[in-house]
């Protein structure tokens, strides 16, 4: 019994460190105001690319000092966080990365951020491609949220070698040729299949599902799961449905090698080599290089996606309410999003501008990436940038979408029929709209 | 620690008025310094337990958007919501399932252990150290070497399976197969530390009475089971409430067991969301409803009382007669 009352000692220090820790942790970003040189908070996610335009800004400006969080993170764990922060009144950055998804969240309670049209950002809205200016505004367009940063156009990366193995064609202008439309894209996909070169086709049906409703969508209405006046449709919006039967014939033809996507097997299949192709909107660039790592270098390429266009992610960056420095941190959230800063960031990570004249400039026309055995990735994923038409994401889109993926997984995974699938679907998102 | 309280310092008489208030003084200090001692315990409990349970319980009468404004008063309704809603039912008999998968094995595991280190073992002091290392190491490390080792396709568990010529399981989407892969989480990290405290009180039981039994004829099993076990009662019944508040509260492994897009859901048909888990879905991602996700807070709590409770019981009723308060108390 001597032991326990020491043990408990322990336990009770430990438990008084941990407090204190976490109360430190909680801290960080609240700096008194002083003359000194103000530090600015970066809260971002994944791969923005900023890191030299920091050095540029701290360079022209020596009274500021910036420090970035979250690079690397996953859009999972970034966005609780920041809205925890948020709900806190305390603990965000200065300037805070907000993913499409879940800037429909946060234009219900633009209150949490300052109005970036009161500090001169209405000059700006010509650096933007239009939809992207417009997502960053609230309903009644009295309020920007945040600028824009990247925009998500879609393309198809595949592995050259897997195709060779099956014996098609690997040079990506004859690529893109084999699939001008979904079904072409399953044809082919038929035809990888039955040469057994132990890969699948596709990661995850999620995936393919997921840009091809963005990609109807954007054809189309316009719209996914939610109507433009916010009604739930996603039982009642063609849309959704067609991406959907879509989906089903690719699981029914045995494409999809069912590896959750963003999980850790996916992770390994990109490290195996155990799927040919996967829905490449720009971003995924990097992730794929971040996963299938440098012994896959020169093995990957980028094709045209089927149908015609789309758009998938893209980021804001705002400015909390609960900022101590809202002048400087505006100063640099507009250094940031402006043309060459976009461009900045294209040329480090890859995530393709929203500004039309960073698109035009000849350093993204240009550009070729090496790790995709030099495609030029400026021209594939720039030139429909300027013609896409935005999908609208209505209140509870992150929720609702989260259903509806969930339902394609069970299918995908054999647990449920495509019927059964449906229902679920339907089901399930409308109790989520409701919560 | 209760024999350290007791040993008041001997009030000495104060004879002369002049000594009067210092033995006052004296008297205050034998009356309220013990309480002074405690205070430290309910103060950071008063700010870190009671004060969040109670305003818990507030944010769960509301409308509660974690980011909104208004947080409109609703009463019972989110309570009302919840005892109809599948999906927390679901994730109750998660719950239960897995505690009972888990801790049943853990504790007849642990038991057994306890026997044998409590022999005349070689090294008996690194034996010992040995069981507890599980304990030590990061709940986060762990699930995430299980959630590798019990992958589809690339898990060593399928494929030692496979060498075998048995079929891969798919452990992170079939409910009973991940209830069992998360158990054998909770036991890897458990047993041992369950074996020590039952270890100690095993040594507590004086020799006599197993000489006593061996006169009689007893053998080492009838003596284990009419000897340790019954005397091992109320340090069962710690252990059994112990595993039950953890257990209902099943978190990290389940959490981290599941990787990708939101796997806080345990699978895409919920296969082994916990309690906590959709508690954590519904305050925060992607729901952001604080006021129901209090809601399941306090029914959670509700639970855990009541199957520590059937627990008491269950444990009070097998070993026949009363249990003795001392024990229950620890």
């Amino acid at each position: 019994m001597a032991v326990f009352p020491r043990r408990r000692l322990a336990a009770v220090a430990l438990a008084a460190a941990t407090a204190l820790l976490v109360t430190a942790g909680c801290g960080g970003g609240d700096e008194a105001d002083g003359d000194g040189p103000v530090t600015l908070t970066v809260d971002v996610f994944g791969q923005f690319g900023y890191e030299q335009l920091y050095q540029q800004y701290m360079a022209a400006h020596p009274d500021v000092k910036i420090v970035e969080r979250g690079t690397g993170t996953n859009l999972d764990e970034y966005s609780p966080k920041l809205t925890q922060w948020l709900a806190a009144g305390r603990g965000a950055g200065d300037v805070v990365a907000i993913e499409e998804g879940l800037m429909v969240e946060y234009k219900a309670n633009p209150g949490n951020f300052v109005n970036l049209l009161d500090h001169g950002a209405a000059d700006l809205k010509g650096n933007f491609l239009e939809w992207k200016w417009n997502a960053g505004l609230t309903a009644d367009g009295k309020q920007l949220i945040g600028l824009g940063t990247d925009v998500g156009g879609i393309a198809i990366c595949y592995r050259k070698d897997l195709f060779a193995k099956a014996g098609l064609p690997t040079e990506r202008d004859a690529v893109s040729q084999l699939w001008p439309t979904w079904q072409d894209y399953i044809a082919t996909g038929e035809r990888f299949v039955a040469a057994k070169t132990g890969a699948s086709f596709l990661d995850a049906a999620t995936n393919t599902f997921n840009t091809i409703l963005l990609q109807t969508a954007g054809n189309t209405n316009g719209y996914s799961y939610y109507d433009t006046s916010g009604n739930l449709v996603v039982d009642s919006n063609p849309a959704v449905r067609q991406a959907w039967d879509t989906t089903m014939d690719m699981i029914d033809s045995g494409l999809s090698g069912k590896y959750g996507s963003w999980s850790e097997e996916w992770v390994s299949a990109f490290k195996q080599s155990k799927f040919a192709t996967i829905a490449c909107p720009a971003w995924m660039t990097g992730v794929i290089e971040g996963n299938a790592g440098p012994a896959a270098k020169g093995k990957w390429d980028i094709a045209k996606v089927p149908g015609n266009g789309g758009n998938w992610g893209g980021s804001h960056l705002a400015v909390p309410k609960q900022s101590k420095h809202q002048a400087e941190a505006i100063e640099l959230a507009k250094f940031l999003t402006s043309s060459k800063g976009q461009i900045g960031a294209f040329k480090a990570k890859g995530p393709l501008p929203s500004s039309p004249q960073a698109l035009d400039d000849v350093a993204i026309t240009g550009a070729t990436n090496a790790y995709f055995s030099g495609a030029p990735v400026g021209t594939i994923f720039g030139t429909g940038a300027k013609s896409l038409k935005p999908v609208y994401m209505g209140p509870k889109n992150q929720a609702v979408r989260t259903e509806v993926e969930n339902a394609v997984r069970t299918v995908e995974l054999g647990q449920r029929n495509p019927e059964q699938g449906w229902t679920d679907a339907v089901t399930n998102a409308k109790k989520a709209a409701a919560k | 620690m209760t024999v350290q309280l007791d040993a008041r310092p001997p009030v000495a008489p104060a004879p002369g008025s002049h000594r009067q208030s210092s033995g006052r003084l004296s008297r205050l200090d034998t009356r309220l310094s013990p309480y002074l001692y405690i205070a430290p315990f309910f103060l950071l409990f008063a700010v870190f337990g009671a004060y969040p349970l109670v305003y818990t319980f507030w944010v769960s009468l509301h409308d509660w958007d974690l980011l909104g404004t208004d947080h409109p008063f609703v009463g019972a309704e989110n309570y009302t919501q919840l005892l109809a809603d599948v999906d927390f039912w679901h994730a109750v008999v998660n719950t239960l399932g897995i505690f009972v998968i888990s801790t049943v094995p853990q504790l007849l595991a642990a038991l057994w252990l306890a026997n044998l280190l409590n022999r005349g073992l070689r090294a008996r002091t690194g034996w010992r150290m040995a069981v507890l290392v599980p304990n030590v190491t990061s709940t986060a490390a762990v699930a995430i070497v299980f959630g590798v080792l019990f992958g589809r396709e690339f898990g060593m568990i399928n494929w030692l399976l496979d060498l075998v010529g048995l079929d891969p399981i798919a452990w992170k989407s079939d409910r009973v197969a991940s209830w069992v892969a998360i158990s054998a989480m909770v036991d890897w990290r458990w047993t041992g530390y369950n074996a020590l405290i039952l270890l100690a009180a095993m040594q507590a039981i004086p020799r006599d009475l197993y000489e006593a039994a061996a006169i009689d004829g007893a053998n080492r099993v009838r003596q284990f089971w009419s000897i340790t076990v019954p005397l091992l009662k109320p340090t069962i019944i710690f252990c059994v409430i112990v595993a039950t508040i953890g257990g209902l509260q099943l978190f990290t492994e389940p959490r981290l067991f599941h990787s990708g897009t939101n796997p806080i859901r345990g699978g895409p048909l919920r296969e082994s969301q916990t309690v906590t888990m959709y508690m954590f879905e519904n305050a925060f991602a992607p729901h952001y409803n604080f006021g129901y996700g209090s809601a399941v807070a306090w029914l959670l709590f509700a639970l855990i009382a009541i199957v520590a409770a059937v627990n008491v019981l269950v444990l009070r009723r097998l070993g026949g007669g009363p249990g003795t308060k001392k024990g229950a108390a620890r």
